[in-house]
């Protein structure tokens, strides 16, 4: 199976609002696929329908190619932005309860718990009370229960929240481990460098509509813009030369480095020949750097939602 | 159907464990029985003090009338004067002193006798000096009138009038009494279960809101089943509560009774006297005794089997259908401070019933009033087991009314849980807004 899930034509209405206004994509197997948007744009709704938790008025989501059956939801975990435990029960007892509720086995889902406790090194908590744990700790328990019953499809709404940076990078690698054993992966958040670094295929949603998807990759190819930044050694670097040579180009951020002799800036081209632009820097110095400048997520998002205003 | 007995074990066992609802299972019976035995106690001992009377009888009359009982007796002064009477008695720290006189006729120095106390005299000592008198005034006057004892007796025997059903029947006036009053009891227990357990299946979810941990919950399980899993779950806590309360509260009360060495008929005494207000302190006739008797035979008519299995159908149907409600409440707010405008309009017709009950089907049971609560589903749990004990059928309350009655209950109970779950599943993922009536009504749109 090519895709894991898709939704076609998804509308979904609250009392006076569109959550979702027609929204289709295709999250495909084994990748990280970013749910972005600002807030309010409709993702919570948009996973929140796929957990089954509300249903759309209009349009369909499959499942590996069939609708979406109350059956799926063992196939699915869900690790919520607003999370919490029952704050007087037992670690243990609290994460058995949960996992029996996917469906997993007593034997089954003890035998998983007491392997993924020992691999994160929470073990000596299986007896404590929540509300004796720190918000961090609750949080590793809350991710070990949602991947525990080993879903194929696994939904993370800004997973790393209340995260120190080494327990941060801790369920990071996690994350990364899963997709290597094969699971697909759907991750929401903020923190656009995370996406950078994890995601291979993004959506972004505003407004309840999906403006923007496809692989980062193609997107960053697609949102770059014939930027080159360049890095030029010429004999006498000062405000008069470095005009005279970039005469007749688009250029921006002009840096002039005296003792160097360097001058940096940015050159807008009006397509992705560069060649008269080479031809005509060397001719003129030695190219020191000259690399074409792919915008990050950050800019994307910024981009694409002021675009869509 | 296996994630539902799930979450009924835990919230069965969350609720069970839990260390306040332990307190309360085993400090109420203690508490209960406390109070119990102390007033048994208290009134044990208000009436073992032994008050003396001092008599100061000038008169012919009542030479030996003033009999001594074990609370109450009379010491008789003779040759003194009545100032010197009045300091010895006080000096001897009596209850009071009986100034009889001298004069011309019974009559007469009944008119003039005077009881001197410190404060007013407990009611117990005025009635048995002043029906002393009035025997022997009685005894006087018939005879002056040429009137045997026994013809008096015959005079002021006392008229019942006899009741019967049309089918022929014995009946009793006290009757309606006594089945409203085993019904009353059915219906306040449901009352007192819907109010108690209803604001812990209301706490419960406001818990799971307040902790988001119902987000993920939530994806496991359908709102509906997390909704009837915590209903169930909490009303089997409750019930292994009342069992307790019941068990162990009567245990402790026959031991500490036996401890204590008072006699439990103390308290059923006073209350007996209480119910029975035909002649407070007289001795029981033999009519009386007829009477208690075809109390206890009408007791045993009462139709338990109807009234037991009918009770747990209103039981569970009325539990629901508030609990649910409770459970939709408790979706739609934040924190408990909120609920106090959506519970209000609950307790109303818990209240009504109970008060309808008491005031109309006491003394009406097949009424208009009786009938027209019992047959709307809010109140008719509570109501109609006030009716029920007269049974169904003929005599009793008419099957239609029954059926009804049921028809109804179950169509509401289909109707407020379907409401319920409704606005249960919108809310449990509501956070941050002040619900009112208007915002509810939109839920149950989405």
């Amino acid at each position: 199976m090519e895709h894991i899930l898709a939704a076609n034509g998804v509308v979904k209405q609250f009392a006076g609002h569109t959550a979702l206004d027609n929204v289709s994509l295709t999250i495909p197997t084994n990748c990280i696929y970013g749910l972005l948007g600002p807030n309010g744009a409709g993702k919570t709704t948009l996973i929140r329908i796929i957990n089954q938790i509300t249903h759309p008025d209009k349009g369909e989501v499959l499942f590996e190619g069939a609708p979406l059956m109350p059956e799926h939801i063992a196939q699915i975990g869900y690790l919520p932005e607003e999370r919490g435990l029952y704050k007087s029960m037992r670690v243990g007892e609290q994460a058995l309860y949960l996992a029996q509720l996917k469906g997993l086995s007593k034997a089954e889902a003890t035998k998983r718990l007491k392997y993924w406790f020992e691999r994160l090194e929470i073990g000596d908590w299986w007896n404590k009370k929540i509300q004796e744990l720190s918000k961090g700790m609750a949080q590793k328990i809350q991710f070990v229960v949602t991947v525990l019953h080993q879903p194929k499809l696994l939904i993370f709404d800004e997973p790393f929240s209340g995260f120190d940076p080494i327990n941060a990078n801790r369920i990071k690698d996690e994350i990364l481990e899963l997709k290597k054993q094969g699971t697909s992966i759907i991750f929401s958040t903020h923190r656009m460098e995370s996406v950078e670094e994890l995601c291979d295929h993004i959506t972004l949603l505003n407004k309840s509509k999906k403006v923007l998807d496809g692989r980062l990759k193609d997107i960053k190819q697609a949102y770059k813009n014939n930027i080159y930044q360049v890095g030029l050694q010429v004999s006498n670097a000062n405000k008069i030369s470095a005009e005279a040579i970039l005469n007749g180009f688009d250029y921006a951020g002009l840096e002039i480095l005296p003792e160097e002799n360097q001058i940096n800036c940015n050159i807008q081209l009006p397509s992705a020949e560069t060649s008269t632009l080479l031809n005509a820097l060397s001719a003129k110095g030695n190219i020191n750097y000259f690399e074409e400048k792919i915008p990050s997520v950050n800019e994307i998002f910024i981009k694409a939602v002021e675009e869509n205003h | 159907m296996k994630k539902l007995r799930l979450i009924i074990k835990r919230e069965y066992l969350a609720k069970v464990r839990n260390k306040s609802f332990v307190i309360m299972t085993f400090l109420s019976p203690i508490l209960m029985v406390g109070m119990i035995v102390l007033i048994a106690y208290l009134t044990k001992l208000n009436d073992s003090e032994q008050r003396v009377v001092a008599v100061l009888n000038e008169s012919n009359y009542f030479e030996n009338s003033f009999n001594s009982t074990e609370t109450l007796s009379f010491l008789q002064f003779k040759d003194i004067t009545l100032e010197k009477a009045k300091d010895s008695t006080t000096a001897l720290g009596f209850y009071g002193l009986l100034y009889v006189p001298n004069s011309s006729g019974i009559e007469q120095v009944a008119k003039r006798t005077v009881f001197y106390s410190t404060d007013s005299p407990i009611s117990e000592v005025l009635s048995k000096i002043e029906r002393v008198f009035q025997d022997r005034l009685r005894e006087n006057r018939l005879q002056s009138a040429g009137i045997t004892a026994k013809q008096y007796v015959e005079v002021e025997k006392e008229f019942d009038l006899a009741l019967a059903t049309f089918e022929g029947e014995q009946n009793l006036e006290d009757l309606n009494i006594i089945r409203a009053l085993v019904g009353g009891a059915f219906g306040y227990l449901i009352m007192m279960f819907i109010i108690i357990y209803g604001g812990f299946v209301m706490r419960s979810v406001i818990e799971e809101k307040t902790t988001r941990i119902i987000e993920i919950i939530i994806s496991s399980v359908k709102p509906f089943q997390l909704m009837l899993g915590k209903i169930i779950g909490t009303s089997l806590a409750g019930i292994t509560q009342f069992t307790i309360w019941v068990v162990a509260g009567g245990i402790l009360l026959i031991v500490a009774l036996a401890v204590f060495g008072i006699d439990p008929m103390i308290l059923l005494d006073r209350s007996n006297i209480q119910t029975m207000t035909a002649g407070a302190a007289q001795d029981f006739s033999p009519e009386d005794f007829e009477k208690i008797k075809s109390v206890g035979r009408e007791i045993l008519n009462i139709p338990w089997f109807t009234l037991v299995s009918s009770f747990l159908l209103y039981f569970v149907l009325g539990y629901f259908i508030y609990s649910s409600i409770y459970a939709a409440i408790g979706a739609a707010v934040d924190n408990e401070t909120d609920t106090q405008q959506f519970i209000f309009p609950i307790i109303l017709p818990l209240m009504l019933a109970i008060y309808v009950g008491f005031f109309s089907v006491f003394s009406n049971p097949h009424g208009p009033i009786a009938v027209g609560f019992s047959l709307f589903p809010l109140t008719s749990p509570i109501v109609m087991l006030m009716r029920l004990p007269s049974g169904i059928g003929e005599g009793g309350v008419p099957y239609w009314q029954f059926g009804l009655s049921i028809l109804f209950l179950v169509l509401t109970f289909i109707a407020i849980v379907w409401l319920a779950a409704k606005i249960y599943r919108v809310g449990i993922l509501m956070y941050g807004k002040k619900p009112s009536y208007k915002e509810l009504y939109k839920w149950l749109k989405y």
